[in-house]
């Protein structure tokens, strides 16, 4: 049982004068069993607030708190961080040149397990795993992300979220780009934790696309760095009907595609 | 335009070079060099020779060349092609005296190849590729003839040429020339293992012959104090494909200059690197791929760290696209990772394109510290920031060293660099800001 708390949280880029305040106070609860949508037009912070739960330098927490279970996250080093149990799957995943995907998801797996996995059954996993998400068994020897598709990138931080099994998964956008084969299979993915019972979602998209796959037990509306509004399932209908720009003024976003 | 058609020259178009610089230049610490000057036309274009390989292109040569030492003067370090390097301590070499020392050989020659020398005035070193600076023009003369490695017209090589060259300790400078001719449609891989304590300025000359496939790998594992200069020429025959693989890693000075020439059209040629500087090493790699002939490829990635006060690397990257050179396609990379203070990279691409009519051309060149990036993808999957930085340098080598493909020789070079890599306290000193 994993409870993310965010409260109050205030995140600004950039250094000194060229400061610029992206989150203004965001109040978030996530437990485990729990699938959250944050929805938000394209530059409403969405990535910003991800990236600064997860710990990514470039953010600077100006304000609030960040807890799991109780624990400050905001204190945690990145890796501390997903050793506690959380996940991110990145909207855009970083290539690492020479590193193998299967040398990647072992040291991954070894760090959050705190041991290395028993050879026999990790390979079996990661093999299961992969095909599940049809990906070809060639794709273990390739480097890390290294001309990946935008497709294969987004099964790629997936299987990591299987594999690794977090308390808390955080999703940023890992429906943009997809087609409807992959969304399906991305989706799916995601549902196989989520029927495992312990984990917790926080899926961040500009579209309600795919909460036809993975049905949110709560919608958040996000616009302008922090959430306006918030609702059951039936405000992700609202939104497909009519975008955001009641939220939004003068804005002609559209949620639905 | 066919292949047989005489290009002349005409004003080098550096407005074009300039722009694809601008265009293809990639991230941070970019930096495109100014169009290199071209010595006033005393240069000759690489002869024809007797033995059945690639013709000579025909194409004029800016790049001066000689195989007179004289012709060149005695270089001050003010010179273009000088200026990057320790005078003092490329001094044994460029003075130039001449010995009868020799490193130690250790071969293994596989089935279909031929180990033999050949005497100074031997029609096969008049057609080869110039020297094109003093000291490859020293190397040329002093080492009187040259060793020989055959392959056969169409052999299928079992197992890699290995050639072991080990510094024996002396001080006298060792002179070498090795030619590698490859007959048409052989497939075959050379490794040159540099080892031990030697001051040695060593020529290579790689005739790859038409639909050839050659593999040259060279290994720079030199002990400590190891001082060596060396040009590497390829000519590569019609439709033939030629990689080359440069592994620097020991010594405390190397400087290589490795040249590419087509000799008919279709031909491909890959340049691989890797260079690996230490407190006071000065390792310097400088490429010249000239495309002279239609619809040839070429693809240039060299990747470098340094650690420790006074590490210095130098990569020099030119390509050239002459008016003749339609259908061309060519890209080079140089990346240099800094890995603590007190070492310096300099990294100058350039190209030169004569020719609209090209399919591709591009370079880039990044200098920098760990990418944050990658650090936080592998921390953000709970992976001690040490263990990702070690994950980061090691991926960042193996991208290239994997180009060998020579399973024991890339374990052996990776296991040097760990060690290398191991004693990097500054590791500890860089920690991942979290915000
Ligand atoms: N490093 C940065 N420097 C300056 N502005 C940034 C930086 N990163 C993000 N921003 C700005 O922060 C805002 C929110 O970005 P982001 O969190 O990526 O939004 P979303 O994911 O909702 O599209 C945008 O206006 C973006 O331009
Ligand atoms: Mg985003």
């Amino acid at each position: 049982m994993s409870v993310l708390e965010i409260r109050d949280l205030h995140v600004s880029v950039g250094e000194g004068d060229d400061a610029k305040e992206i989150l203004r106070g965001v109040d978030l609860t996530v437990r485990s069993g729990e699938t959250h949508a944050i929805m938000g037009p394209n530059g409403s912070g969405k990535s910003t607030l991800a990236y600064s739960i997860a710990g990514h330098p470039k953010y600077t927490i100006t304000g609030g708190t960040v807890t799991l279970d109780g624990e400050d996250v905001l204190a945690m080093s990145v890796d501390e961080r997903a050793r506690a149990g959380l996940f991110l799957a990145m909207q855009y995943p970083v290539e690492v040149p020479g590193v193998s995907v299967s040398n990647f998801l072992r040291t991954a797996a070894t760090a959050i397990k705190g041991e290395a996995p028993k050879l026999r059954t990790w390979v079996k996993d990661v093999k299961s795993e992969m095909e599940l998400l049809e990906m070809d068994p060639a794709f273990a020897e390739r480097n890390v992300n290294e001309g990946f598709s935008g497709g294969e990138k987004k099964r790629h931080e997936i299987l990591q979220m299987r594999l690794l099994k977090p308390g808390i998964a955080i999703l940023d956008e890992t429906d943009s780009g997809l087609d409807v084969d992959a969304l399906r299979i991305v989706s799916e993915g995601v549902n196989r934790s989520r029927e495992e019972g312990e984990i917790g979602v926080l899926l961040i998209t500009h579209y309600t696309r795919i909460l036809r796959y993975i049905k949110p037990d709560f919608v958040h509306v996000f616009v302008n760095g922090k959430v306006v509004e918030e609702g059951g399932p039936e405000l992700a209908e609202k939104l497909e009907n009519e975008g955001y720009a009641a939220y939004v003024k003068g804005s002609q976003e559209v949620a639905s595609a | 335009m066919s292949a047989s058609d005489n290009p002349t020259t005409t004003g080098l178009t550096t407005e074009s070079a300039v722009l694809a610089g601008e265009l293809f230049g990639d991230g941070v610490g970019t930096q495109a060099g100014p169009p290199a000057t071209p010595a006033e036309g005393t240069g000759v274009a690489p002869g024809a020779h007797s033995h059945g390989g690639p013709a000579p292109t025909g194409s004029p040569a800016e790049r001066f060349t000689s195989t007179d030492p004289d012709a060149f003067g005695v270089p001050t370090g003010r010179e273009e092609t000088w200026r990057f390097t320790p005078m003092k301590r490329i001094k044994p070499l460029l003075d130039g005296a001449e010995s009868d020392a020799h490193l130690t050989w250790t071969t293994d020659l596989p089935e279909g190849v031929e180990l033999t020398s050949v005497e100074a005035g031997d029609p096969l070193l008049k057609g080869l590729p110039e020297p094109v600076d003093r000291l490859a023009a020293l190397a040329r003369q002093r080492s009187g003839g040259a060793a020989v490695v055959r392959v056969a017209k169409e052999a299928q090589l079992d197992r890699p040429v290995t050639l072991g060259l080990a510094g024996t300790g002396s001080d006298e400078v060792v002179w070498g020339q090795l030619v590698v001719e490859v007959g048409a449609f052989a497939k075959a891989t050379v490794v040159l293992d540099h080892t031990g304590l030697a001051r040695y300025a060593g020529g290579v000359t790689v005739l790859v012959g038409d639909g050839a496939q050659v593999s040259l790998v060279s290994v720079q594992d030199w002990a400590p104090g190891a001082v060596h200069g060396g040009q590497y020429d390829a000519v590569v025959g019609r439709d033939a494909t030629f990689k080359q693989v440069v592994v620097t890693l020991g010594g405390d000075l190397v400087r290589l200059v490795s040249n590419v020439q087509y000799a008919g059209p279709g031909g491909s040629a890959e340049l691989f690197g890797v260079y690996f500087s230490d407190e006071t090493q000065h390792q310097e790699h400088r490429l010249w791929v000239d495309h002279a002939v239609p619809n040839c490829t070429s693809n240039v990635l060299y990747k470098g760290a340094l650690q420790g006060e006074g590490a210095r690397t130098v990569w020099i990257g030119d390509v050239r696209i002459r008016p003749a050179a339609t259908g061309t396609e060519t890209y080079e990379l140089n990346r240099n990772l800094v890995l603590t203070d007190g070492a310096r990279a300099d990294s100058v691409p350039n190209l030169e394109i004569e020719t609209g009519e090209i399919v591709g051309a591009g370079h880039a060149s990044a200098t920098g510290r760990f990418d944050d990036e990658q650090l936080f993808y592998l921390c953000s999957r709970g992976i001690d920031a040490e263990t990702a930085r070690r994950l980061v340098v090691r991926g960042f080598f193996t991208d290239v060293v994997q180009h060998i493909g020579i399973d024991a020789l890339q374990d052996r070079l990776m296991a040097t660099i760990d060690d290398r890599l191991g004693a990097l306290p500054a590791l500890d000193d860089q920690p991942v800001e979290v915000a």
